[in-house]
């Protein structure tokens, strides 16, 4: 158990910094009103996510597992996962919506407690990815519940994403401001 | 000399009340509503004479002995000895009887046109004036007579409703339980009488230095068969799971909180006053089966499925902790620490008020919610919170009140018990040490394992959805019953609240016993009203609930004012994970206290059977359906009782041998009979 | 200046709690060689907590609604009354042992009928394992309390926070196994490991979670610094009555000092010790906790023994 210990305290730190995020220059994809700023500031110091699958095919899920390992390290920022959305303040849906799922993810938005974010990730829960046109999907997310952004990509990369999500919560514009001063 | 005449006059008005109660009863058992207002008036106005009667009979200093003369034979006289131990459990009797009854007239509502009013109301009478003539009966004889009153007007009252056989069978064990009993106490008596001469308590206290040891010994096991069966610990509790479900919920209440405390107050009269001096081990036993039935009573209490079953083992419980008191002052009596004995029976006192107030509330709860949802299956229940608001606000404090929770009186007299159990294991200094250490072990679970078992309770019946039609259509009780309900949960709190003063008119009560003459008091309480001694450690009830109160209201006007007025709280639905929540989904009563069978299932013994049926029964692949029982086995049934029972008709059957029906061996009988007594008289 | 300090008395625990639990998670983060949110975080989380709309579910009833206010304000209350750094606050009034035994039971009794109040199959089973790990640690947290007890006779928490700070050689070991055993339910009560995971998403082993799981809101902002609140609380009371040093008896600046930093100390290291276990274990299998807590009860049982 010491040996782990040390082996743990030697190993270099190689955590994403915050520089190399932002060099990731994503554009953020507003959907429907901007939000307010005054929201902006209430979740800019904590952020509880709930994710909800839609029948994805779990490419997005990964990704976003690794936002929690040690190289994204994204509850350096204040963000955490939860496991209830009565507890959440941000849904992040994956997947296209299957016809099964469209009734449980309606719920899930109206259980989680406003002032919320929708995010939908991921190309299939933009606007249906590879499973765009099928007979048991609803073609993306936006039809279900309203959706305030999206992060495209198939699937997008973990930096892609918490470029995105930094720069919802205007983290970065903050964090460049004060540099600037 | 006034108070004697007082007192005595005071005591057979209050006995009067009840008998012309009862007498009218029967008079009009033709008018159901006549019957029954006229002996709950009677009965209340009885009570309310008792409490009046026990708070002037607690300031008067002696000890008042009165006889009404003898009938049929000198040994039989009919004498009362009002000392403050008789007063006390008086006030006990009529504060219980006072609500219960009060409860009782809108409850015996729903027995009008099924059975006689007036038998109900005769009984309950003659139950009470039982029970006061049991505790001030100073005659071994007549205290018999008023035993046996006592026990039959209970058997009547457990079968009154007699449609249901279970409650006819459930009357019958407990007839025959209570006459073990009481064969066992006429045994402890006749020896008594045998060395002393006399069947008066006060000559037999007086003559208790000339009994024999070993005789004092055989009179304390057959006492503690006796009034133990009467009193419910294990393992001469069989008949309280099944008789007190079977009662109308307010004769309930009152065989709970009132009946089984008569056989502890015989413990203590006979143990404590007469027969001292008594040796160390006598005390050391009292705390074991103390600990075993407050253990054990719990844990059955956590496997039930029916309320009053729960409530009733539950009962078992708390006359196990109160035993743990009444053993832990035999002990330090019999050590010569009488202040340690004075403490230890002033928490067993207050733990028998609090236990009577509070198991009443939830017995008459309970019988409130049996009225409307018409069975007493917690499987049944759910969600009655929104249909029964105040009989559930009353359940609740019930709750908090037997699990030991501040500020209501449950936790202080644990308390007290627990500072007894301590104080024995710091002062003592031989082997009865670990036996007070286990004791004290025993106490701690039992007060988290009770904790457990309302909370199971409270949830079940009234948290949740409805899990089924008969709990969907309940509907608030009527006025009496709230209010008999209510009465007692106030005396709860308020029990609770001044419970210094309390501790210091039972330390008052306890010291009117000849052995406690010479004992110091151990508690004042001060202007602050905080507990004052120097033997224990202190607390301060009013303080506590000030404080509660004073942080709840602050909490709650910071959250809502202070942070964020403009919340808006929205309605939904449960979050159910996106499918329909059904009744199913809830957690049932039995689930949620399976987690604890399982853990003690040594103890329990629980055990599952599962039935399955398919559609084809040579492929069994589609069951058709499938029966899981679970039960608990019961042990005391087929290892105790069920052997005894054999034995005991096997003997029979060889005696019945001596019946051969021939006339020549009766003759041979006669014979040897003739020569036997004329050799034996010679 | 006495007041400033009555202050602080009463005020400590519920005020600092986010920021113990705040530095066991930095701690763990460091543990996995990650950097980990800021040890302030918890405060953030509760600030955005208690801007937040709520929604309740129409099977809950008045039970749900003031439970957390009932929570807080149990664990408020005993933090006012736990010995600190002083010893002068002792009142006799409220710091029983058993006072704060049973006033913690209320917050657990409320706990768990709000976990059933909602009808949802989480809370409800919930709420069946927190009563059956509530009811087992309850006589194990008696038993270890009255081992310490013994030592200074009396079971207000004051006077055994006061004894003598020396530890003879016939009270080291009954006061190390005391601790241990107490250490265990500290453990139990305050929902971390190996008894529950605070930081779980998988219901199936969710104990203390899953009661709260209904919770939004100002409500949840309650219930998640109770819970702060206990953890301290029981830290609190593990270093000053089982390690009674350095508690102030005079009102000198320079005293109060010395003591506050002594007791931080204290503290920090059993919220390092919580953190390392953490990191090192897994969650024990249900239905090995009451073996864990009957291994509690026992090492309080031979502490009495062999104090007495």
């Amino acid at each position: 158990m010491l040996r782990l210990f040390t082996k743990i305290f030697l190993t270099p730190k190689n955590t994403i910094s915050i520089q190399s995020v932002a060099s990731a220059q994503e554009d953020v994809v507003v959907i429907g009103e901007k939000m307010q700023s005054k929201i902006k500031k209430l979740f800019r110091g904590s952020l509880a996510i709930r994710q909800v699958d839609a029948g994805s095919d779990n490419a997005c899920e990964q990704e976003l597992t690794a936002l929690s390992n040690v190289f994204y390290d994204i509850e350096r920022f204040g963000i955490h996962f939860v496991a209830s959305p009565r507890h959440a303040d941000m849904l992040m849906v994956t997947g296209p919506v299957t016809r099964n799922m469209a009734e449980a993810l309606k719920r899930a938005y109206h259980a989680t407690p406003d002032p919320k974010i929708v995010v939908a990730i991921g190309d299939d829960a933009v606007s249906g990815g590879i499973y765009n046109g099928s007979y048991s999907v609803q073609d993306g997310v936006g039809d279900t519940i309203p959706v305030d952004y999206h992060i495209p990509g198939d699937p997008p990369s973990p930096r892609t994403i918490l470029c995105h999500l930094l720069k919802i919560l205007e983290v970065l514009e903050e964090k460049s401001a004060q540099q600037i001063i | 000399m006034i108070d004697a005449i007082v007192l005595s006059s005071g005591f057979i008005v209050l006995v009067s009340c009840f008998v012309i109660g009862a007498i009218g009863a029967v008079l009009l058992r033709k008018h159901d509503a006549l019957a029954n207002i006229w002996s709950s008036f009677l009965a209340i106005v009885g009570s309310l004479c008792g409490i009046l009667f026990s708070f002037l009979a607690l300031g008067f200093s002696q000890v008042t002995s009165f006889t009404l003369g003898s009938f049929i034979s000198p040994l039989v006289s009919i004498s009362f000895t009002i000392d403050k131990l008789s007063v006390f459990f008086i006030f006990v009797i009529s504060l219980v009887a006072l609500f219960c009854s009060l409860y009782g007239i809108g409850y015996v509502k729903h027995f009008y046109k099924k059975y006689s009013i007036g038998a109900l109301g005769f009984f309950y009478n003659l139950f009470i004036v039982g029970m006061l003539l049991v505790v001030t009966a100073s005659n071994g004889l007549f205290f018999l007579i008023a035993w046996e009153i006592m026990s039959v007007a209970s058997y009547f009252l457990v079968i009154y409703d007699r449609n249901d056989q279970k409650n006819v069978k459930a009357g019958f064990l407990y007839l025959v339980m209570t006459h073990i009993g009481t064969a066992f106490i006429i045994l402890a008596f006749l020896l008594l009488y045998k060395f002393t001469g006399s069947f008066d308590f006060n000559s037999i206290r007086l003559g208790s230095a000339l009994i024999p040891a070993y005789i004092k010994d055989i009179v304390f096991v057959l006492a503690m068969i006796g009034f133990g069966t009467k009193a419910g610990i294990i393992p001469l509790h069989i008949w309280l799971p099944v008789a007190h479900p079977a009662a109308p919920s307010h004769v309930s209440g009152l065989m709970s909180g009132v009946m089984i405390k008569t056989g502890v107050y015989m413990m203590i009269r006979i143990f404590v006053d007469i027969l001292q001096p008594v040796p160390v081990w006598w005390g050391l036993v009292i705390l074991v089966v103390g600990s075993v039935s407050a253990l054990l009573g719990v844990l059955y209490a956590l496997a039930e499925r029916d309320i009053k079953q729960l409530l009733a083992y539950s009962s078992i419980e708390n006359i196990g902790i109160i035993l743990l008191g009444v053993g832990s002052s035999l002990a330090f009596l019999s050590l010569g620490m009488p202040t340690f004995a004075l403490i230890g029976l002033v928490a067993a006192l207050f733990h028998t008020l609090n236990h009577a107030v509070f198991k009443s509330i939830l017995f008459l709860s309970a019988g409130s919610v049996i009225n409307q949802t018409h069975t007493g299956n917690m499987e049944e229940h759910g969600g009655l919170i929104r249909h029964m608001p105040q009989t559930a606000f009353f359940f609740l404090m019930g709750s908090m009140a037997i699990s030991a929770l501040p500020p209501f009186n449950g936790f202080f007299s644990e308390w007290l018990i627990f500072q007894t159990l301590f104080k024995g294991m710091m002062e003592i200094n031989f082997s009865a040490k670990w036996i007070f250490m286990a004791s004290a072990g025993a106490l701690a679970f039992t007060g988290g394992l009770a904790l457990a078992c309302f909370i199971k309770a409270f949830g079940s019946i009234f948290l949740a959805r409805p899990r089924g039609s008969k709990a969907r259509q309940a509907k608030e009780s009527s006025y009496s019953l709230r209010m008999g309900m209510g009465g007692l949960a106030a005396g709860a709190l308020l029990l609770g609240i001044f419970s210094a003063n309390v501790m210091s008119i039972l330390d008052r009560v306890v010291r009117d016993l000849s052995v406690f003459q010479l004992t110091p008091s151990f508690i004042s309480v001060s202007p602050s009203q905080s507990l004052s001694s120097e033997n224990i450690s202190l607390v301060s009830a009013p303080v506590l609930f000030v404080s509660f109160i004073v942080t709840f209201i602050g909490i709650l006007l910071a959250t809502k004012y202070g942070v964020y007025k403009n919340q808006k709280v929205h309605l939904g639905t449960t979050w159910d994970c996106g499918t329909d929540l059904t009744p199913g989904m809830e957690i049932t009563p039995t689930g949620l206290t399976r987690s604890i069978v399982t853990v003690f299932k040594g103890v329990l013994k629980p055990s599952i059977q599962h039935e399955i049926e398919y559609h084809d029964a040579e492929s069994r692949y589609l069951p058709k359906s499938r029966t899981v029982i679970l039960t608990l086995d019961d042990m005391y049934q087929v290892y105790l009782y069920i052997p005894l029972r054999n034995f005991i008709t096997a003997l029979s059957e060889r005696a019945k041998e001596i019946q051969s029906g021939n006339i020549n061996v009766y003759i041979m009988y006669i014979f040897i009979a003739l020569l036997s007594s004329l050799f034996l008289l010679r | 200046m006495v007041i400033f300090l009555w202050i602080i008395q009463v005020f400590f625990i519920s005020g600092l709690s986010p920021l113990g639990v705040g530095f066991v998670r930095k701690l763990k983060a460091k543990f996995q060689n990650r950097q980990g949110a800021s040890i302030f975080q918890p405060y953030k989380d509760l600030w955005k907590l208690f801007h937040k709309d709520e929604i309740i579910s129409t099977d809950a009833s008045w039970i749900f609604t003031y439970t957390p206010i009932i929570i807080f304000a149990t664990t408020f209350f005993v933090g006012a009354s736990v010995p600190l750094f002083a010893s002068f606050f002792g009142s006799t009034l409220a710091s029983d042992m058993l006072v704060i035994i049973y006033t913690l039971a209320i917050g657990t009794f409320f706990l768990t009928l709000a976990g059933i109040d909602v009808g949802s199959a989480f809370g409800g089973f919930g709420s069946s394992r927190e009563m059956t790990i509530s009811a087992l640690a309850e006589g194990g947290l008696l038993f270890v309390l009255l081992s310490a007890a013994l030592r200074s006779n009396s079971t207000n928490l004051f006077t055994i926070a006061t004894a003598e700070p020396f530890m003879h050689a016939d009270t080291f070991l009954p006061t190390i196994l005391a601790f241990f055993g107490f250490f265990i339910v500290l453990l139990a009560e305050t929902a971390r490991f190996p008894f529950d995971n605070p930081a779980t998403h998988l219901e199936l082993t969710m104990i203390h979670e899953a009661m709260i799981l209904e919770y939004s809101g100002k409500k949840l902002a309650l219930m998640e610094w109770a819970s702060a609140s206990k953890l301290l609380i029981f830290a609190s009371l593990g270093v000053n009555l089982f390690f009674p040093w350095g508690m102030a008896n005079s009102t000198q600046p320079s005293i109060i000092l010395l003591s506050g930093i002594i007791f931080v100390v204290k503290i920090l290291v059993v919220y390092t010790a919580v953190a390392v276990l953490e990191s090192s274990i897994a969650k024990f299998r249900y239905f090995r906790l009451p073996d864990l807590l009957m291994v509690a009860f026992v090492l309080g049982g031979i502490g009495i023994a062999l104090l007495i």
